[in-house]
């Protein structure tokens, strides 16, 4: 599988043709000398392509929306929280989520690299890691909200969480209005990866479209 | 240290653009980047804060003008350079000088396949507190004014300004010791929230709030 990916790698620019020799070169030698098995490389990547992703942030967001007990817990202690709903993937230490509402949004970032809730959401966006995100989300977030297409009330307040430790924040977003009796799984499917970062607001529920895709 | 990966309030560079249906890799050698990045420090035994320093110390304009993965890439083989284990010779021939022992070398850990979905989630980084914890929730506080030369995780931004503590988020691993002292040592870390206009001055959003992870050694009583 990966094996092929090189052979069909798109070229565009010196850079990548770099990058494609100078990784190849530290694995083969590093393979070669015996430190490293490049199936565990495979596996690696096979996870955050197929398993690891923002539907696990989704089916917590969901949860928490249809149950009051579980989402008081998950604010009091994410992880003791999440390790009752028995998930596939599990989820590591040290996570917070923080609850929107209508009177204060939240918003994750990490000024001094790019420290993100890969167990939850997967791997971080491009955006997410560029510098102009990482020095305005914490001095200008609500024009960073602007590219985004997102506009908040004057009044509501907003809350910045920069990542600088080893906690790592995911953002509980509002509730949708008009989605009163609607299964978790139809709930998980209005939940955006933006939504739970803080850079967007999840679907409304004339979004929602049949069999789940988001 | 002062570096350029510490970026928090600089202005100029542009705007967010979000990517419409973003792939997890946007080339294959991203994927084998981040995973070598995943099982290497294991082998060559360094954490996650000697990591990042090796990012922080790329020159400024290589930093500035490289991917995320290539950043993380450069700073693999500078890492497996001072560690020991590669030499410039094989990287420039693009193989090993000797061929090592097939599934381990004596005295360096190997991550195997059958390993990696233990070591994907998140690590715990609680360690044994020296002391009790020295501030309280509600406390108010001040970000020292230090600049290391070595590395540290309070950001520019923070130093020198008061806020108050959120949270008591626990005794975990402290960064700042990890590079300059090569140990793992607790220290108690705290959320601490400042104003906007405490940070930013009278033209910032007055209904902002901004939050920093911060050791208890990065702060004082306020």
């Amino acid at each position: 599988m990966t094996a092929k990916h090189h052979d069909h790698e798109h070229g565009h620019g010196s850079e990548l043709s770099e990058m494609q020799l100078r990784v190849r070169a530290l694995e083969t030698v590093l393979t070669e000398k015996g430190y490293v098995d490049p199936a565990a490389l495979d596996r690696i990547v096979e996870a955050y392509e197929t398993r690891i992703g923002p539907h696990i942030g989704a089916a917590i967001v969901a949860k928490a929306w249809s149950d009051p007990s579980f989402k008081q817990a998950l604010l009091a202690d994410a992880n003791k929280a999440i390790a009752t709903l028995g998930l596939e993937q599990k989820v590591g230490d040290h996570l917070v989520a923080v609850e929107n509402t209508p009177t204060t949004h939240n918003m994750i970032v990490c000024t001094l690299c790019s420290c993100y809730p890969w167990d939850v959401l997967g791997l971080p966006p491009v955006w997410y890691k560029s510098t102009p995100y990482r020095s305005r989300a914490v001095k200008e977030p609500r024009a960073v909200l602007a590219d985004f297409g997102v506009t908040l009330p004057a009044g509501t307040a907003i809350r910045v969480w920069d990542s600088t430790a080893e906690t790592r924040f995911m953002v509980l977003p509002m509730r949708p209005e008009g989605t009163e009796g609607w299964s978790e799984e139809q709930l998980a499917s209005l939940v955006t990866r933006d939504s739970m970062i803080g850079t967007g607001l999840a679907k409304a529920a004339s979004e929602f479209s049949a069999g789940g895709e988001t | 240290m002062n570096g350029i990966h510490d970026m928090g309030g600089m202005d100029g560079f542009g705007k967010v653009e979000p990517e419409l249906d973003e792939p997890p890799f946007h080339a294959a050698w991203e994927g084998r980047a981040l995973a070598l990045n995943r099982v290497v420090p294991v082998t060559g035994d360094w954490n996650i804060d000697v990591g990042r320093y090796w990012i922080e110390t790329l020159p400024p304009a290589e930093y500035l003008t490289s991917s995320y993965y290539r950043k993380w890439m450069l700073r693999l083989e500078r890492l497996c350079l001072a560690r020991g284990l590669v030499t410039e010779a094989e990287l420039a021939a693009g193989h090993a000088a000797a061929l090592g022992q097939p599934g381990g070398q004596p005295g360096r850990k190997v991550v195997h396949a059958a390993e990696v979905d233990g070591m994907l989630m998140r690590r715990n980084y609680d360690r044994p507190a020296a002391a009790p914890a020295r501030f309280k929730v509600g406390q108010r506080v001040k970000a020292k004014n230090m600049h290391p030369v070595s590395h540290t995780r309070l950001p520019r931004f923070a130093r020198g300004h008061t806020g108050t503590v959120e949270r008591i988020q626990g005794c975990h691993v402290y960064p700042d010791a990890s590079v300059a002292e090569g140990v793992e040592r607790g220290e108690w870390l705290y959320t601490v929230t400042f104003d906007g206009r405490e940070l930013w001055g009278p033209d910032s959003d007055p209904t902002l709030q901004v939050s920093i992870e911060a050791f208890e050694p990065y702060l004082e009583a306020a």
